[in-house]
């Protein structure tokens, strides 16, 4: 029990450790991939210690220090308790989601069959989703705390888009588990192994192309970012929510948007992309269709595939910072008919048709 | 199999560490300046009209009653969709009949015009 629950500890710090470490790199995309579109340079100039050798990455390390050295104020007129409680209630859950995306398959370590995922949940995809409706707390709290004007209007906006595209997200995810029969996040990952006609990856998207858009649009409408940003949008609000938050706890909200990010990214992944799935590549090494075959120890297998799951990660972090720097800022009443008009009668079309489809096909989709 | 959840609480005891370190550290880093000005509502620099804890658009209200009902709907489908190929043809036709249910009801919702908003 003791060494399992060390394994576990260590799964969990390492699935933390991998979405903190891609988190910080959508930071840096978040920087030059608009100054690229922008056609400008972009941050440069920090420098520690007088050396500015490294140019962005000085801003990366920079930029979390400042936010910590600066003053971290209470406004007098707001709910102490809430106020703190906010920006922890925002983090921890978006933080905690990661523990039920499988990273990998499985490594034999010392005689031992690790299962490559931190928490083996097997209703891992309702987990998901709970602490999804959790991250609301976070949002209308923060504005209700705050006792400020732009804060409440920002809250109450954040929480009644978060709900609304939560219905579209659960029934883009009553697609995948149609065609999965599970709600084991692994499971759905080995699931997306099998082969199409001996050559094609059976991918998540393949199958629920439909669900797959609606999740995206859902996702980024969850984690708050242009086009859907309404709950901040700082030409109206200041800065919504947060605008009564400095210091740590703005950092805190800034970086709980990030891993939002980050989750949206991993779950498309898992979900419709194969997750840590490598085209030919099974517990003992690549098995190309055209017949040749290459054995490969368990670490080589489960280090590939890790490194798989991290790039297609990074490609949807990176995707949905484009979008963001890309689109311009819905209008409320536009953001809601998405939701309510667009999404959901189409997500619920999409269960019906995939359970016909699946009916039809038999034991073969 | 209730060794399963241990790694969730794990999790959240990780991500509360995070968290606690952050708070923790723009405590002990940060200045501590207080003064009435700092500590007002930011309203853009005029000085403030009273607490903000009123009345908000009843849209709202709407909003959250749908999203209780339609996200109930969504928790049913669940459990069904993971047995869907057992249940088989039983499966669709009952859920069929929910779902065209569930669809009436959206269709007079939308007919009486609490999706819009303006």
């Amino acid at each position: 029990m003791p060494a399992d629950v060390a394994i576990a500890t260590a799964k969990v710090l390492f699935a933390l450790f991998l979405a903190l470490q891609i988190m910080g790199l959508g930071v840096f995309f978040e920087r030059k991939v608009s100054a690229l579109i922008q056609d400008r340079i972009g941050a440069n100039r920090a420098a520690i210690f007088g050396f500015a050798g490294l140019g962005l990455v000085n801003t990366l390390i920079a930029d979390p220090i400042k936010f910590l050295l600066k003053e971290d104020i209470t406004p007098a007129q707001s709910d102490r308790l809430l106020h703190f409680i906010a920006p922890c209630a925002s983090l921890v859950p978006a933080l905690a989601t990661f523990a039920v995306v499988p990273f990998g398959d499985v490594l034999a370590l010392g005689g031992r069959l690790i299962n490559l995922q931190g928490a083996e949940l097997n209703v891992g995809l309702l987990f998901v989703l709970a602490m999804a409706s959790l991250g609301v707390y976070g949002v209308v709290l923060a504005g209700w705390a705050s006792n400020n004007r732009w804060s409440l209007l920002g809250g109450i906006r954040g929480s009644a888009q978060m709900i609304s595209y939560e219905v579209a997200m659960g029934l883009a995810l009553i697609g995948v588990v149609l065609t999965y029969n599970t709600l084991d996040l692994q499971e759905i990952a080995r699931a997306q192994g099998r082969l199409l006609w001996g050559w094609l990856p059976a991918w998540g998207i393949l199958y629920q192309p439909l669900a797959f858009v609606v999740f995206l649009v859902a996702g980024i409408a969850e984690s708050k970012r242009i086009p859907f940003d309404l709950p901040e949008s700082e030409s109206e609000l200041v800065s919504g929510y947060f605008t009564e938050y400095s210091g740590a706890k703005h950092l805190m909200f800034m970086m709980s948007d990030f891993v939002e990010v980050v989750l949206v990214a991993a779950l498309v992944t898992t979900l419709f992309f194969g997750g840590w799935q490598v085209p030919y590549l099974a517990r003992d090494g690549f098995h190309f269709p055209w017949g040749t075959a290459v054995a490969l120890p368990s670490l080589v297998v489960a280090l590939l595939q890790v490194t798989a799951f991290a790039l297609k990660v990074i490609a949807f972090t990176w995707l949905q910072i484009v979008i963001r720097w890309t689109l311009p800022r819905f209008r409320y009443d536009q953001l809601m008919r998405l939701g309510w008009k667009g999404l959901l009668p189409v997500s619920l079309a999409n269960v019906m048709v995939s359970a016909l489809l699946v009916l039809l096909a038999g034991r073969g989709a | 199999m209730k060794f399963q959840y241990v790694p969730v609480l794990i999790a959240f005891g990780l991500g509360g560490l995070v968290a606690a370190v952050f708070v923790a550290a723009g405590m002990f880093l940060g200045p501590r300046r207080p003064s009435p000005v700092k500590e007002a509502a930011f309203e853009c620099g005029n000085p403030p009209s009273g607490p903000a804890w009123g009345r908000f658009s009843v849209k709202f209200y709407l909003t959250a009653i749908l999203f209780i009902v339609f996200d109930v709907e969504v928790v049913f489908m669940y459990p069904w969709a993971v047995l869907f190929r057992p249940l088989g043809v039983f499966g669709l036709v009952e859920m069929s009949v929910f779902v065209l249910v569930l669809t009436v009801g959206l269709v007079y919702v939308w007919r009486k015009g609490a999706l819009e908003w303006d």
